[in-house]
């Protein structure tokens, strides 16, 4: 039905097939030692076991040999080092034009909102060859985001962001798990990605949805007062949102952070943790006066702002419908 | 060579047959009674531990939750972990081989705080006690790993209960851990110098450190917890400014090492045996004592390899899994210099043997198996899934609880004073050896598919693989069962051991089967060096052991 | 490497301290010693974890913690660090005062320990009486309404306030570690009670006082907790 081996998981992204190179390295390198201690270690326990007349000789040891049985195996790891090192370092770099998707994990369900607005429960359509970032937090406890087919995985905690990319490679239905154990229905906390040619992914792209995001985003900027003090303007009291997701912001206390989607997240929640320079700390939060789709709408509202000088603005999805201004 | 003490019956007085009352024994203080409280003691909650397993590979064998509820799976799961580690594993062999035979391989006639040791009991009974009213009183389903906020604001099962429980065995494991390096330290016979020492001493000592400085920070981790659940406060609590990842550090900066306190003293006995039955001198005895330093120092700067997925930083994983690799490597020393000691041997394979090899064997393929998890590329996709599950299980039941019953065995003549039935013996290790690889190995093939952890109901395609695994434990049960039942039978029915019926290195063979309280009559003075096998000779036959008295 | 061990076919008690597993009063005396350092090193790592903990939201949360620190009453804070230092003075001088074979002044010295303890305590209970009132204590009675530091020259308009969240949980720290902090010295209290009570009955010589060595080890490491505790607790942000 899934077109997988009893023994062996699908492989449906372009990091399966690196992930499983190493592992089949692992097993050969793995292999050969078990092969080896074994055999010397049946060897021994036949040519050496208790024999009349013969005596065991005493050999306190030997400095050459276990330098080199130290130092061999110690380069034979760091190749695994390294290899593993570079494969997780590409699996925790999105690229810059992924397109996203907000994942909000609960007890005991999985909520997906695409930026075009389609919204899906325990089942994520995602097109074959496309780089798709998501973007996780859960409502309650902490969460894991597993895909055996696609060889990641990532815990989803609650009260900050997290990531995870891939690119599918084969059209097809693929186990989704929850894998941090949660609470009662752990096991059931299950379900799947569906891959799909591109053509069969616009189909469904179109066949319904709310809103886009950022349009869900900008009704609530306004709805809650947002826009009375992020103004484009000099009346604002509060800074300029145009243009400012992944840029650096200068805080009062001296410090510069870039403004990521935990950046935004906790100048929603809590407004006070840094006070960009210049301003007063008059900013409301909204901590309990917002839920976690919300948040996600208004954080993807503020990245879909255009800089001044009308910059295209990173990670934009060309497909939304609608395009939102300040 | 020892001058026996003869009782009014006409029998020599020994350390069991010198008072039977319970007073005696529950006031006792010497340190090889309190070996067998604890053995008592570990054994119950390891059939308790045990039982939980077999329910759990229960449920497993069909794809849907039919056995059990959701709730209970998840108790079960839970206090399997937390029974087998912190009231099986962790005191295993430290607090009944340990402090059976440390004081007897350093030349002394008892631990340095024999009262401490006593207490240690009694904080065991206390938390032990804890523990069983919290599986009758409903269980707790937080994992043994209590990861938070799920276990400070989500469950309402028995959470501060079990935290306590955990306290307490902790506190007892501290003093065990305290008393040990006191003892190493400053009650060595004359001419017991550092250098002389039996590796199983060393290995103890390893361990201890580990003890002494790792326990403290989950007890007042776990504290917090339990503060947390109490009296509504927000340390952990990401809803008011808490933050559940300090939680994954300061529970896994201990529990990471734990992993060492479980292994180290198996380690240790796995040195003897060999030495034993293969006649020779460990091959490279400073550098297997530098090993067990060197494990327990680099085991506490690895622990957030737990945590390569939740959320920490890319620069802190490519840290820990470096510093991972590292401590890989004097467990690999280990293991060649047991192999090479073999070498030009004169091996016999009587059931201590047995278990040391397959110790050798299944440690080997653990701790492979670990290089897989310390390679981050792997990791992500192996973590929290059967994988892990398959790689603690081989390093623990594979690693430790075998050298715990190669230990058992090895020594049972010298704390009994019987000879184990050899013959049942050695079908017992067989039976073990397979089952624990029916049911162990199959679960490796389980996690790379993607079989989450602690799932009770899983995808149909799974169940071959978990129906082996479920065939292969009940047969590892039998495995497990038998040395109960042939252990209690010699102690009425075996024949009686000699002192020293394996011809053994080691000054607890200097003393009778079973010793007597003080366990030496003079205070040895040592000129040799350890495992002087060329001086020692042969290991005698079956026949040959004399019957003892 | 140790002169103290020597062979001892039979237990020679030269006097009535000497346990019977031991060889020597030297052996014994050591290994008491030894284990009372390898029991501090334990305690370290025990309130470490804490202290962790503290460093980790003092440095995320760090106007708020500062906010909770200057509610602190720092004359307070401040008597009771020279009360615990002069308790440990007093133990130095118990001693003395027993190596010099002075039993009374032994038994002074500890009492004095004692009482000094017991003030610490008391200036404790004060405090937190106190915070009890400002309903600075975390739980449901809780409530937080002030200024981070720093904002006197501000127009009030514009002042910032502390996230009552952030400084409650300043205050759960405070209360965990003091309380543990506290919690060593009553038992700290009640051992130098006990050892008084030995002392005054003649127990302790200038060749045997070993318990009241070890005790004073426990007691200069609650002392030395204190400090840091005092430091990180009280005088953070004291500058502005």
């Amino acid at each position: 039905m899934f077109g997988n081996l009893p023994l062996w998981p699908d492989s449906a992204s372009t990091n399966a097939g690196n992930v499983d190179a190493l592992y089949i390295f692992l097993l050969l390198v793995s292999g050969i030692m078990i092969a080896m201690i074994f055999s010397v270690l049946t060897v021994f326990a036949v040519k050496f076991r208790k024999r009349r007349g013969q005596r065991a000789q005493q050999i306190e040891g030997s400095h050459e040999l276990e330098i080199t049985w130290s130092i061999i195996p110690f380069c034979v790891m760091m190749v695994f080092y390294i290899w593993g090192a570079v494969i997780f370092f590409r699996e925790r770099t999105p690229p810059q034009d992924a397109t996203e998707v907000y994942t909000v994990a609960k007890q005991w369900m999985w909520k997906f909102e695409h930026k075009e607005g389609q919204r899906e429960i325990n089942e994520l359509h995602v097109p074959v060859g496309r780089d798709v970032k998501l973007i996780l937090t859960s409502q309650d406890v902490i969460h894991s985001f597993f895909v055996p087919a696609f060889r990641i995985k990532q815990d989803v905690v609650p009260g900050r962001y997290t990531t995870l990319w891939f690119r599918a490679t084969k059209a097809g239905t693929y186990h989704l798990f929850c894998s941090q154990y949660c609470g009662t229905q752990h096991s059931g906390m299950v379900g799947w990605i569906q891959v799909m040619e591109p053509n069969d992914y616009e189909a469904w792209m179109s066949g319904g949805g709310s809103q886009p995001l950022a349009v869900a985003g900008q009704k609530l900027f306004s709805e809650l007062g947002c826009v009375t003090c992020h103004r484009s303007d000099t009346q604002g009291r509060g800074p300029d949102l145009a243009g400012v997701f992944g840029k650096p912001v200068l805080l009062q206390d001296g410090r510069t952070v870039t403004a990521d989607e935990n950046y935004i997240r906790e100048s929603i929640l809590e407004p006070g943790a840094k006070i960009v320079q210049g301003f007063k700390p008059v900013m409301p939060t909204f901590q309990g006066l917002v839920n976690d789709e919300q948040l996600n709408a208004l954080v993807d509202y503020v990245k879909s702002l255009a800089g001044p000088q009308s910059e295209r603005p990173a990670n934009s999805n060309p497909a939304a419908g609608g395009s939102p201004q300040l | 060579m020892a001058t026996a003490v003869v009782s009014d019956s006409g029998e020599r007085e020994t350390y069991l047959n010198v008072g039977y009352g319970l007073k005696s024994w529950l006031l006792t203080v010497d340190h090889k009674r309190i070996a067998l409280l604890y053995l008592m003691s570990i054994t119950f909650f390891f059939f308790i531990g045990g039982f939980f397993a077999l329910l759990i590979r229960l449920e497993l064998l069909t794809p849907a939750g039919e056995l059990v509820q959701s709730d209970t799976y998840n108790k079960l799961f839970t206090m399997h972990g937390q029974v087998m580690i912190f009231f099986f594993l962790i005191p295993a062999v430290p607090a009944v081989l340990g402090n059976f035979l440390i004081p007897m391989m350093i030349g002394a006639k008892d631990l340095a705080f024999p009262r401490i040791n006593l207490l240690s009991w009694y904080l065991y009974i206390i938390g032990g006690t804890l523990m069983i009213y919290t599986i009758l009183n409903g269980g707790v389903d937080t994992g043994w790993t209590f990861y938070t906020p799920l276990s400070t604001e989500f469950l309402t099962t028995n959470v501060v209960s079990v935290i306590l429980g955990i306290f307490f065995a902790g506190f007892s494991s501290i003093l065990t851990g305290l008393n040990f390096i006191v003892t190493i330290h400053r009650m060595r016979a004359p001419g017991m110098t550092w250098n002389r020492l039996p590796l199983f001493v060393w290995a103890h000592y390893a361990t201890s450190i580990i003890q002494v400085l790792g326990t403290p920070v989950v007890a007042i981790t776990l504290v917090l917890v339990a503060l947390e659940r109490l009296l509504h406060l927000a340390v952990f609590n990401p809803v008011l400014g808490g933050d559940p990842l300090l939680f994954q550090h300061l529970f896994w900066f201990y529990s990471h090492p734990a992993v060492y306190i479980m292994i180290l003293p198996g380690m240790g006995i796995v040195s003897e045996i060999v030495c034993c039955f293969s006649r020779k001198r460990i091959f490279g005895y400073k550098a297997m004592t530098l090993a067990v330093v060197g494990i327990a120092v680099i085991g506490f700067l690895v622990w957030a390899h737990h945590m390569f997925v939740a959320g920490i930083s890319v620069y802190a994983a490519l840290i820990f899994s470096l510093l991972s690799y590292f401590v890989a490597v004097p467990s690999a020393i280990k293991v060649f210099n047991w192999t090479a000691t073999m070498y030009k041997g004169s091996i016999t394979y009587q059931t201590p043997m047995l278990y040391a090899f397959g110790f050798i064997g299944l440690f080997t393929i653990g701790g492979l198996t670990g290089l897989f998890l310390a390679c981050l590329g792997v990791d992500v996709h192996v973590h929290d899934t059967y994988f892990i599950i398959a790689h603690f299980h081989y390093i623990m039941v594979g690693g430790m609880v075998m050298a715990y019953l190669g230990g058992m065995h090895f020594w049972w003549p010298k704390i009994s004073g019987r000879m184990y039935p050899e013959g049942w013996g050695k079908l017992a290790a067989l039976i073990v050896f397979i089952g624990f690889n029916l049911t162990f190995f199959p679960q490796f093939i389980l996690g790379y598919m993607g079989m989450p952890r602690r799932y009770h109901s899983y995808p149909p395609e799974f169940q071959i693989l978990n129906v082996l695994s479920t065939a292969g434990a009940t047969i590892l049960a039998v495995g497990y069962l038998l040395p109960m039942v042939y252990f209690l039978w010699s102690m009425r029915y075996g024949r009686p051991a000699p002192s020293n019926p394996w011809n053994a290195a080691g000054l607890e063979w200097q003393t009778p089967s079973p010793p007597p309280t003080l366990n030496f009559d003079e205070q040895p003075v040592v000129t040799w060096e350890a495992y002087n096998y060329d001086e020692i000779g042969e290991i005698p036959e079956r026949e040959e052991i004399p019957v003892g008295h | 490497m140790d002169t103290s061990r020597a062979v001892a076919d039979k237990p020679a008690h030269e006097s009535p301290a000497l346990l019977h597993h031991f060889a020597t009063e030297g052996q014994q005396k050591n290994a008491a010693s030894l284990g009372m350092w390898v029991f501090l090193a334990q305690e370290v790592m025990f309130f470490g974890g804490m202290f962790c903990a503290y460093l980790v939201y003092r440095y995320k949360y760090f106007a708020d913690f500062g906010s909770g620190s200057l509610q602190l009453d720092i004359k307070l804070g401040t008597t009771n660090t020279v009360v615990l230092i002069c308790s440990s003075l007093t133990v130095v001088l118990a001693i003395r005062a027993v190596q010099l074979g002075k039993r009374r002044a032994l038994v002074f010295w500890l009492v004095a320990t004692i009482l000094l303890g017991l003030a610490f305590l008391g200036i404790k209970a004060d405090e937190y009486a106190e915070k009890f009132e400002k309903h600075h204590v975390p739980g449901p009675s809780f409530s937080y309404h002030e200024l981070i530091p720093g904002q006197g020259k501000l127009p009030a308009a514009e002042r910032q306030y502390a996230n009552p969240h952030h400084a409650e949980m300043f205050f759960s720290l405070y209360f965990l570690m003091t309380g543990m902090h506290a919690l060593h010295m009553i038992i700290g209290v009640g051992l130098f009670g006990f050892l008084a009570y030995k002392a005054w009955r003649g127990r302790y010589t200038p060749t045997y006082y070993t318990p009241i060595e070890n005790a004073g080890l426990y007691w200069h490491f609650v002392d030395i907790v204190w400090i840091y505790l005092f430091g990180l607790l009280y005088l953070i942000d004291r500058h502005r």
